[in-house]
């Protein structure tokens, strides 16, 4: 039986992209997901610091939570104001989450696990892409036709304009030390350096951890959405299931800018000390940190209430097993060692992901909200030189190796303690100028009844 | 195949909305319908396979669009513009520019061929697995054969920004 030609072509572009396919779909499936629960740990966490229980109801320990709420936003009236215009009030929340999603096709959450084959511009692509999401911001902001919402969208897009440069410049840090813009080079590049570049250069992490915060509108930077001044920003008019969209959007970004910390400063897939061989039982770790959930799942099954709670825990204790035996059984067949990377690389990242996200939740409970004027100014006047030092000084510490042949532990040392410097003589600067800003108008130019 | 698809589909979208652009009454639309265009063309710098291009393209042009927003936002009034403000000789001037440009591209495709040796340029395209990394071609050239050029540029953008910050400084001191 002969096909015709059209369709023996379509079945030539399945059999060549088939992985990338299946990998797409499984990231659009599994992300809401993912956010869904990265909310409800946000909000146990946030309950846990605030001395309370969080959501217990739905489940036990609240653990349908997002399910719930997924069903609830999904079946919610849709409303649109009279005012808005509907087209691109429509489209808005689906360009922030298209392009949250987009991004994620890039990153390697693995070895072996890429939506996009190991494409050159990788981070670019990643940064390129998800900064589009602040469109769907200000189009919603500006289409719901309401000031909260355009107050939102204005502070957004300046908000994003300013701290993305900071960002763009710390990235560039990491990039110099990896010589390649592709993501699996980066990671490959640490791994024969045999040190997370977070150790070489702690300033651009914490530049990038700042200003990925500010970028993905978090507290302390959630001016857009601050609720005590602007109801809820730029999503003030949305209500339902395109609510849940810019929700979505938000979280998937979170895992974005996690992602891309954790490739550039955090080693990506790689295990710790990925070269040293006497640590090689490490290997072991991601079998046993499962199986350890799942007997606390068994130990806290005795303790519920309903019946019911005591075999939803069950079963969730078997499954973490089962995926435990799943993790350990490459270990031990030596046939099946061909998936260890994969599969123990994605274990790798999403703990370091996890654990850069609780840092943006713990910041959040934390710290008090930024005032606009001072979040601009730490934005251009302290994290912009900084970062633009210290790609000069990693410049230096990267040359002062190669030609003078200084060993590279001394160099990377000196030039932070450089930046480290540099950063504490703007500070001083930036308090200076607010002091002097601020004194004359405390004694005699400010006039109580001018207005 | 492929190709001739992605480059019909990215090829169409942007003649379309290039064309809506031009057309809507309401600023906001023609900005997200020129949003549109420039990624239809990052799409076909991308079947170009240039990558970097095609990134840059994304990353400056769309970025930029974004502050072209709040500009229309807080600087137009739309209501206003909608209704009153009127540029009525605009018409005939566009219809000139565009008679101008179609028969300049007109001349060129019809008589290129007849030039001998200096027609149009139309290479074989290299096969995809065989194409240098063209961020780092791209890097190679810009640092070495184009470097002076490359700084010149750059400097003229420093001193247009530094001269905006003392423009926009000046009007606040007073």
């Amino acid at each position: 039986m002969t096909l015709p030609p059209s369709l023996e072509a379509i079945l030539t572009f399945l059999q060549n992209w088939w992985v990338e396919i299946v990998c797409g779909v499984v990231i659009v499936a599994v992300v809401p997901l993912i956010a869904g629960y990265v909310v409800l740990v946000e909000r146990k966490l946030m309950a846990d610091m605030q001395a309370r229980l969080g959501p217990m109801r739905v489940g036990p320990h609240g653990l349908l939570q997002p399910i719930a709420d997924a069903l609830k936003l999904l079946i919610k009236e849709d409303l649109i104001p009279d005012n808005a215009d509907k087209l691109i009030f429509w489209l808005a929340p689906v360009i922030s989450m298209v392009a949250a999603m987009t991004s994620m096709g890039a990153i390697a959450f693995g070895p072996t696990f890429q939506v996009a084959r190991d494409i050159n511009i990788g981070i670019l692509f990643v940064i390129g892409v998800s900064s589009l999401g602040l469109l769907g911001i200000i189009l919603g902001g500006w289409a719901s036709n309401s000031h909260y919402s355009i107050i939102g969208a204005i502070r957004s897009t300046a908000q994003l304009v300013s701290y993305e440069t900071a960002a763009g410049l710390a990235i560039v840090g990491a990039l110099l030390l990896a010589g390649t813009l592709r993501i699996r080079a980066i990671v490959d590049a640490q791994q024969q350096l045999g040190v997370w570049f977070i150790f070489l250069t702690p300033v651009a992490f914490f530049i990038y951890l700042v200003a990925s915060i500010a970028e993905t509108n978090r507290a302390p930077f959630d001016l857009p959405e601050a609720e005590s001044e602007l109801v809820a920003g730029y999503m003030t008019e949305y209500s339902g299931f395109r609510w849940a969209l810019y929700f979505l959007g938000e979280y998937a970004n979170m895992i974005v800018v996690g992602s891309v910390a954790t490739t550039l400063f955090l080693g990506g897939w790689l295990r710790p000390f990925p070269n040293v061989h006497w640590l090689d039982w490490l290997d072991f770790l991601p079998p046993l940190i499962i199986a350890a959930v799942g007997v606390y799942c068994v130990y806290r099954a005795g303790k519920q209430p309903a019946e019911i709670q005591i075999w939803f825990m069950w079963a969730v204790a078997l499954t973490c097993f089962a995926v435990a035996v799943i993790f350990a059984v490459p270990l031990f067949v030596t046939s099946l060692k061909f998936i260890l990377p994969g599969l123990h690389g994605a274990f790798w990242f999403l703990l370091k992901v996890s654990g850069y996200i609780y840092l943006f939740m713990w910041l959040r409970f934390t710290l008090p909200r930024y005032r606009f004027d001072q979040l601009m100014h730490l934005g251009w006047y302290i994290l912009i030189p900084l970062a633009i030092v210290n790609v000069l000084a990693i410049g230096v510490a990267m040359i002062l190796e190669s030609e003078f042949s200084w060993n590279r532990w001394f160099a990377a040392l000196l030039t932070s303690l450089f930046t480290l410097g540099v950063a504490a003589f703007l500070v001083n600067l930036y308090d200076k100028r607010t002091a002097a800003a601020s004194a004359p108008a405390t004694a005699a130019a400010r006039d109580p009844y001018a207005g | 195949m492929l190709d001739s698809i992605t480059f019909y589909f990215f090829a169409g979208v942007a003649v379309l909305s290039a064309a809506l652009m031009v057309t809507r009454h309401n600023a906001v639309h023609s900005a997200v319908l020129l949003v549109t265009t420039l990624l239809a063309t990052a799409g076909i710098f991308l079947q170009l396979r240039a990558e970097f291009i095609f990134i840059t393209q994304i990353i400056l042009y769309v970025g930029g669009i974004m502050v072209l927003f709040i500009f229309v936002i807080m600087l137009v009034r739309l209501d206003v513009a909608l209704h009153h403000i009127r540029f009525r000789l605009q018409r005939w001037v566009a219809l000139f520019v565009a008679l101008a440009l179609g028969v300049e591209i007109t001349v060129v495709f019809l008589f290129a061929r007849r030039l001998p040796g200096q027609g149009l340029l139309i290479q074989e395209p290299a096969p995809a697995d065989k194409l240098p990394p063209n961020t780092e071609e791209l890097a190679r050239s810009l640092f070495s054969s184009y470097l002076l050029p490359f700084e010149i540029a750059s400097v003229l953008l420093l001193v247009a920004m530094v001269g905006a910050v003392v423009m926009a400084k000046k009007r606040i001191d007073q």
